[in-house]
């Protein structure tokens, strides 16, 4: 299972993450962050498979993927 | 393969030559220039000498982009020059900025031609002295040399890349076509010595060249000490902008370079700079009747023709006139203070330029109870010698 | 925060000035993975010019020089001069490259001096708050062509190929990962390499130029709008050539041919 976290700091609620995803793992949330925008929520985690798009296309680096790409899956 | 280019020793040669001799002794190991008149022998001779020496030439595609990348050269631990005249100077006014703002050492020789736009390029002027202070936008101090010699067309190249590196900032070497094209026999010195100050002026930001590991930012906007940039915070900005004038405004004196000579026992005093220092000097000759050797044979003909050419009263012995030059070698910046402390027992002082007379509006503004007399001169000749002697006599009120 | 952005960001700058949806920080996250893969931090310096893409490299912690409306170009060319062992990222928009800075683009292409330049295309200029750029496509409305763009679109891939560039591919921001491994290849390849990024500002362009409003969507359309070029392969008219558009390996660098020629004329002097 990886594990996502989302930086209130970097992120400025752009969505294109909400898009990337093959999994759909983010979704919207009502919480803010620094730059006064909603900001993803990673809700489904287990079902990721660390392709990192997310890390690659977030423009403000504010998405972190800690995991191993599973086998099976991958 | 790193090799001496210049022997020590007397030879002639012709300003723009001299320039290129004095920059490869002084380190400079990057020239990017473009072809205008009259400063092309400079990049001509620089295509030449700076391979052989080890260092790089490039011909770029115009003025700015050779101002442009002199700067990126001096961050990448290259010393870099170029050299223009009028119109590419003024294309040159937006890296000059750049580099005042971003502490950059670069030289520029600016080889005056006459103006505005393309004016004269085959005839000299000295129209350019405001524009190498006040060429570039925004609030900057600005240092220039103007030679008068092509001895010291070598020396204030030489000087100027010290200066430069000293005050981490650019400097002009504001000569004229006069000094850039005429040939005379000078010393130069003995291969290269790659003058570095042993210590840069305190308010100046500190050397850190590219790829030494430290991560620099180098930014035109206006920055703090690490590079991020403050242009929107007002307090900061003016904190910022304050430093980065007073590191050469708090040391005029220090910049400053001022030869006079038979000054001593003057009451009036020729102020001159760049070439017209010449004319001044046989000027003051003529005045105290001294018969020099070394003055030209031009001077000798001017003279014939002074003796000849005027009425019997004229032909006074003008030994008694108290006449003296003071020569700027540094007109920026201003060198206020030593400039009065010159002309203390001096009544009249006679400032002749070659231009519509913008160089005097200092000097009058410094020295405000003194009878300041402008003699400009458009056209792109050199003042005669006795064109300025005649000045001075007017001006004196001496009977003709 | 991610783990190798905080490697090579200046954290105390954050947050970057570039509006939410960004283009440019895509490209700056596919430049820190190529600077990373091919293990050139000390090596490296990046240039910029003015503009949203000047800023890319301003947070990176690496040696940066961020310069004058145009002249980019002009400066890494002398800093590439002085330090030719080193390489030099160039970033750059499309305003400031096409428009201002042409001269110096066409000039560094034609001497095929080794340098990167990423060109940030985001059909507008950003910063000012969106006037019209040569990239801009005709009939979209701007600040400053309120009845629709007349002016004709500059291709600057087809523009430096035509001046002898060495390598050059053209990607956007929906496709990162290809657009990191030309990065990659152009750092590598010894000669001019010219990367195109179309990019989306969502802010300052939107619907008025791309069609749509939201980043997401507009990189969608990217997506759609492109067809990857291979040779041999017809492209259909309506979509925009992406990938890898020349490649040219035997292109004499100029630095080379400098210190060629210097090399020659030593031996004939023996």
């Amino acid at each position: 299972m990886a594990k996502i976290t989302i930086d209130k700091v970097c992120c400025k609620g752009c969505d294109i993450c909400l898009s990337v995803c093959p999994k759909k793992i983010f979704v919207r949330s009502k919480k803010r962050n620094n730059y006064g925008t909603n900001m993803p929520d990673a809700q489904n985690a287990d079902e990721c498979v660390v392709c990192r798009m997310c890390e690659r296309m977030c423009p403000d680096g504010a998405i972190n993927v800690e995991g191993e790409i599973k086998e099976n899956e991958a | 393969m790193d090799k001496s280019a210049t022997k020590a020793g007397y030879v002639v040669l012709q300003g723009n030559e001299a320039c290129v001799k004095a920059a490869i002794y002084a380190g400079c190991r990057f020239f990017a220039g473009y072809p205008i008149t009259p400063s092309t022998e400079i990049i001509e001779m620089m295509s030449e000498e700076m391979p052989i020496c080890g260092g790089a030439f490039i011909q770029m595609e115009d003025e700015i982009a050779s101002s442009c990348a002199i700067v990126g050269a001096r961050w990448g631990g290259k010393k870099a020059m170029t050299a223009t005249s009028g119109p590419g100077f003024t294309l040159m006014q937006e890296a000059i900025g750049y580099a005042a703002v971003t502490e950059t050492p670069v030289v520029i020789v600016n080889v005056q031609r006459g103006g505005p736009a393309t004016g004269q390029p085959t005839l000299s002027s000295q129209q350019d002295i405001y524009q190498a202070r006040y060429g570039s936008h925004g609030d900057y101090e600005m240092i220039a040399l103007a030679p008068s010699t092509v001895q010291e067309m070598y020396d204030f190249t030489v000087k100027a890349f010290e200066l430069a590196e000293k005050y981490r900032t650019p400097v002009v070497l504001l000569a004229d076509e006069v000094v850039g094209h005429m040939r005379e026999k000078i010393i130069i010195k003995k291969g290269t010595m790659d003058v570095m100050p042993d210590k840069i002026v305190g308010t100046a930001s500190p050397r850190a060249d590219f790829f030494t590991g430290k991560n620099v930012l180098v930014e035109g906007q206006l920055h703090d000490e690490r590079g991020r940039r403050i242009g929107h915070l007002a307090e900061k900005s003016g904190e910022f902008i304050t430093k980065l004038n007073s590191k050469i405004s708090n040391n005029v004196d220090l910049i400053t370079d001022i030869k006079t000579y038979f000054l001593e026992d003057s009451d009036t005093a020729i102020v001159a700079y760049g070439s017209v220092e010449r004319p001044a000097m046989d000027a003051v000759r003529l005045a105290r009747g001294i018969k020099d050797d070394r003055v030209s044979a031009t001077v000798k003909f001017v003279k014939n023709v002074f003796r000849k050419g005027v009425p019997a009263a004229m032909r006074t012995d003008y030994s008694h006139l108290k006449v003296g030059v003071i020569k700027i070698n540094t007109p920026w910046p201003f060198p206020q203070g030593e400039l009065r402390r010159l002309t203390r027992d001096v009544k009249l002082v006679i400032v002749p330029e070659m231009n519509i007379g913008k160089y005097y509006r200092e000097i009058e503004r410094a020295l405000p109870d003194k009878k300041v007399v402008s003699l400009p001169k458009c056209g792109g000749n050199l003042h005669t010698p006795k064109e300025i002697l005649d000045t001075v006599l007017k001006e004196m009120g001496v009977n003709e | 925060m991610n783990k190798l952005y905080e490697k090579y960001i200046k954290t105390d700058s954050l947050p970057t000035l570039f509006c939410p949806g960004c283009g440019n920080g895509i490209i700056q996250m596919a430049a820190i993975n190529a600077i990373e893969n091919l293990g050139i931090k000390q090596d490296v310096a990046c240039v910029s010019g003015i503009g949203c893409s000047a800023w890319i490299p301003c947070y990176l912690k690496l040696d940066v020089m961020h310069t004058l409306h145009g002249r980019a170009i002009a400066f890494a060319e002398g800093l590439k001069f002085a330090r030719p062992d080193k390489k030099v990222i160039v970033f750059t928009g499309d305003g400031d490259c096409l428009a201002i800075g042409g001269n110096h683009l066409i000039h560094a292409a034609r001497r095929n001096i080794d340098l990167t330049v990423i060109m940030v295309n985001n059909y507008i200029y950003g910063m000012t708050g969106g006037q019209k750029s040569p990239a801009t496509p005709k009939g979209s409305m701007t600040k400053t062509s309120p009845f629709g763009s007349v002016d004709e679109v500059i291709d600057g891939c087809e523009l430096v190929m035509a001046m002898g560039a060495s390598y050059v591919a053209r990607w956007t921001t929906a496709h990162p990962v290809q657009m990191e491994k030309a990065i990659r290849d152009g750092v590598s390849h010894n000669g001019f390499s010219f990367i195109e990024v179309l990019a989306q500002c969502p802010v300052q362009a939107g619907k008025n130029v791309y069609g749509e409003k939201d980043a997401a969507s507009i990189m969608r359309n990217f997506k759609n709008n492109t067809y990857i070029y291979k040779e041999g392969v017809e492209i259909p008219k309506e979509k925009i050539r992406v990938g890898t558009l020349k490649h040219n390996k035997n292109a004499k660098e100029y630095i080379d041919k400098v210190e060629w020629v210097m090399t020659a004329r030593e031996l004939e002097r023996r």
